[in-house]
């Protein structure tokens, strides 16, 4: 009996390989398992390598495992690119269509399964895919029944004879393997997992679920890689509120419009990658200057430019704090896990809202795309709170006297009116102004307003800027990290204590203002600093210095190939110090 | 009832003396009144530029946004509140240049929101360079030589691009030009009203002269039909676009409000923004 399980299956982009996973990985998930999926894609509909690596495991899972149990291949390009992560006693399930051959250096063993000949007699070879589940049923001893429900709801609609032939696969592939496995071989069967009923979904549901939640009744949008699935689920949900989603011509466009319907009172959303925020820049300066909230997802990806679009990337720090021209006030939040994804996301239409600024939501192509198993997320843990928002009515004043909505106050928050309301005219420009909104290039005027701005957020409330876990007063390593590497460091942190080093750990979930409090401590207290991060230049360490100094110690782990880090990466580099 | 001058705020506009940008603020506002709105249910958005500023001279809400962005903003406020009456304004470079994109894709949208462009044929408050519309051979401080290239028919252009109201004015015909925003607010879909509005600074061939020496009045054709797409774009292509009049209308395809699946009846930003519980856990359900 084992109690976790790394399960892949690849082919060429457009045979179904997404949807085998899918399958899978939802029966599993339904089972009580804990799930976490990775899928490799290119950016192209059809051909190509794909893959979709699925961790099964009957305790929670954060990243994609080092190795390889079983592996499902469509072609003889799965096998050379990936036989290297199966070990010595992992198993190949080819399509025989193929005559798949086995690398000489590996000790994993290899079936040829006829998956889509089988397919073929039973009607299309359409089912190849649900063969190779019914194959990897036989060497997981997996019940087949499991699929049933999910085979039903993805081929209802076709009728009861599809969901039977498909069904009719799956055995066709469970029995044909079964006869394979004589003695000797080993039967991979994973421990029962407890049967309780938990979502299975990726962090950009995560975050289209948690903008809901919040309130959020409109969206403008541009579709982009690794960002669309945002726009596709508001989409589907927000007309069922009175709400919409509009895809916009550009994403300059679907940043200023999204301005627009946050300044006329409605809680909206924007959501691009790297690309796009390039273009959003200068709309986020005046959101900044106009004091408009705003709330944008920067779902990261491969850069510069184009870069790397389906891959894994952390590169858009120093560029989402700094990068509008001049200066405004704004707020960078980095969920780590997909629930924080949910609960971060509603936070932010408070924070936007409070503050009223622009509030920028990182997140990476790992922790948007990557599908795991989640607790279920709770309405009740999610608060609406609009701060200085004027609902009361506004008694008349003087002489057309406009509104007071930048008035400078202790605080550096004004009263926010929206278009509509009696006696709250006033004027918003993008130009420096007054306290009423008209233009001023007033000397004294620009330092009581740039003044008043930034004093917005040098006390900003915020639940749990980082997230901590430590156990040691002095520890020989804090590992530092944000967005998806929660996982991996985790699951290094584990090793590293089994042998015995003392190990910290902080995910920065608040890029900026960056929480000098929280983290200074946990710096002071540790021997060596290593900050994991997906980039080149080590942007989270780079900000780490210039927040909390301690040059001294902090070591920069860097993975730029496109690729999530590993655990065993995590694990050596530390090793390594010491 | 309000009236044109409580559309009037105490800001001196920064314009030139004689500017057309004069007698666009007054015919904005008497056809604001002229409709029976009170200054809070009216929202100006413009764009930069001499022009842009107009949002900071009408007494309503008013944004003044980015070059060139006047429109997605304009929308955006006509998505989050219905109710509201929604004008969007600014130069020929802020709507034909920077912003042309979003004018294209506003006039095919068609939300309910009228977009009055000021069209001076130049850039002005950058003193002097070339803009989309000026005429080929045009010298400039950035075409010292004349312009070499073509200018673009903005009404020709909304034309083809699915326009459901196309106009265009002259800011001395201060009536007419009344008359037309309140038509363009009274349509139900995105207007676009061009108005020739001269600089009196920086461009000295299309002056007030010049404009009246050239163009037709679409009321001077005998038995023009605004209904009909392909005689004005035949009339705008004869007379090279000079005509003033309410160019195109089609009231019979519906604004984008309007067809869109689900889109509340009531203005989005009164809406309850708590969701109901059971609502949540039918959504949380459709991942497990």
């Amino acid at each position: 009996m084992i109690n976790q399980l790394s399960w892949k299956v690849g082919g060429q982009q457009g045979e179904g390989i997404e949807s085998t996973g899918e399958i899978f990985a939802i029966a599993l998930n339904r089972l009580g398992y804990y799930l976490y999926g990775y899928r490799h894609f290119s950016s192209r509909i059809k051909g190509g390598h794909t893959n979709n690596k699925i961790r099964v495991s009957t305790t929670e899972v954060r990243s994609i495992s080092d190795d390889l149990d079983v592996l499902v291949a469509f072609d003889q390009e799965t096998i050379d690119l990936n036989y290297k992560e199966l070990h010595a006693k992992g198993v190949i399930l080819a399509d025989g269509k193929f005559t798949p051959k086995k690398p000489e250096d590996t000790q994993a063993a290899l079936y040829a399964v006829p998956f889509t000949e089988i397919a073929t007699e039973l009607g299309t070879s359409l089912m190849k895919n649900m063969v190779a589940i019914g194959a990897t049923s036989a060497v997981l001893n997996l019940d087949i029944h499991v699929f049933e429900e999910v085979v039903q709801e993805i081929f209802g609609k076709k009728g009861a004879q599809v969901v039977a032939k498909n069904m009719d696969a799956i055995q066709a592939g469970y029995d044909y393997m079964k006869k394979q496995l004589v003695d000797g071989v080993e039967i991979m069967e994973l421990e029962k997992a407890d049967g309780k009923k938990r979502m299975f979904m990726i962090g950009n549901d995560a975050i289209a679920l948690g903008a809901v939640a919040a309130g959020c009744r409109f969206m403008a949008a541009y579709p982009i890689t690794p960002a669309s699935e945002i726009m596709e689920y508001l989409i589907k949900k927000l007309p069922a509120l009175g709400g919409s989603v509009i895809q916009t011509e550009d994403e300059i466009a679907a940043c200023t419009m999204a301005i627009g319907a946050n300044y006329a009172g409605v809680r909206t959303i924007t959501a691009s990658a790297g690309p796009g925020l390039s273009l959003k820049m200068e709309a986020i300066g005046l959101s900044g200057i106009t004091e408009t909230p705003l709330v944008i997802v920067d779902t990261q990806r491969g850069g510069p430019s184009t870069g790397l679009p389906t891959k894994q990337e952390q590169s858009d720090l120093m560029a989402m704090i700094y990068g509008t021209h001049g200066e405004i006030p704004k707020i960078v939040m980095a969920p780590s896990t997909v629930e924080e994804a949910f609960y971060d996301t509603a936070e932010a239409f408070n924070l936007a809202e409070e503050y009223q600024c622009p509030v920028i939501i990182l997140s990476d192509l790992q922790l948007s795309l990557g599908k795991q198993t989640v607790e279920p997320l709770r309405m009740d843990k999610v608060e609406i709170r609009r701060g200085k928002l004027v609902t009361d009515e506004i008694p008349e004043n003087e002489n057309k006297g406009y509104f007071k909505r930048y008035e400078v106050t202790a605080d550096g928050v004004s009263p926010r009116v929206i278009p509509g309301m009696k006696n709250g005219i006033h004027h918003v420009t993008g130009v420096e102004h007054d306290e009423t909104g008209k233009p001023s290039e007033s000397a004294a005027n620009r330092i009581a307003q740039m003044d008043k701005r930034f004093r917005k957020i040098e006390n900003i409330r915020f639940n749990t800027p980082v997230y901590k876990n430590v156990k040691h007063e002095d520890a020989d390593v804090l590992f530092v990290g944000f967005n998806s590497t929660r996982g991996v460091i985790e699951e290094a942190m584990v090793r590293l204590e089994n042998e015995g080093l003392k190990v910290n750990h902080a995910q920065i979930r608040l890029i900026h203002p960056f929480p000098t409090d929280e983290v200074l401590p946990l710096v002071r207290s540790a021997k060596k600093v290593v900050v994991v991060e997906n980039n080149a230049t080590g942007q989270l360490a780079n900000i780490m210095k210039m927040n909390v100094g301690h040059a001294e110690k902090i070591i920069k782990h860097l993975k730029y190939d496109g690729n999530p880090f590993l655990p065993h990466e995590v694990y050596t580099k530390c090793k390594e110090l010491f | 009832m309000a009236t044109f001058k409580d559309f009037r705020n105490n800001v001196k506009p920064n314009w030139c003396p004689g500017c057309g940008d004069f007698s666009v603020q007054a015919a904005m506002q008497r056809a604001a009144a002229n409709v029976g709105l009170e200054p809070e249910n009216l929202a100006v958005i413009s764009g930069i530029g001499c022009s842009g500023r107009i949002s900071g001279y009408i007494n309503s809400y008013g944004f003044h946004g980015i070059h060139g962005r006047s429109l997605p903003i304009a929308q955006g406020v006509k998505m989050a509140n219905r109710d509201l009456t929604v004008i969007a304004s600014g130069g020929d470079g802020d709507g034909f240049a920077i912003g042309m994109g979003h004018t294209i894709h506003a006039i095919r949208r068609n939300i309910d929101i009228t977009y009055v462009v000021m069209d001076n044929q130049i850039y002005g408050l950058t003193k002097g360079q070339t803009s989309p519309r000026s005429a080929a051979g045009f010298k400039t401080k950035s075409t010292p030589m004349g312009s070499v290239e073509q200018a673009i028919s903005p009404m020709e252009m909304a034309l083809t691009a699915g326009a459901t109201f196309v106009a265009q004015s002259f800011s001395t015909d201060l009536k007419d030009l009344t008359a037309l925003i309140e038509a363009g607010i009274k349509h139900k879909g995105f207007s676009l009203i061009n108005v020739y509005s001269p600089c009196v600074t920086y461009n000295k061939v299309n002056t007030y002269d010049w404009f009246k020496e050239n163009l037709t009045k679409l009321s001077d054709i005998e038995g023009y039909d605004p209904s009909n797409r392909e005689e004005a774009m035949q009339t705008l292509m004869k007379h090279n676009g000079l005509v003033t009049g309410l160019i195109y209308q089609n009231t019979e395809r519906q604004s984008y409000q309007e067809l869109i699946n689900g889109y509340s009846e009531t203005p989005l930003s009164q809406a309850d923004l708590d969701l109901d519980q059971e609502y949540f856990d039918k959504l949380v359900g459709e991942f497990m």
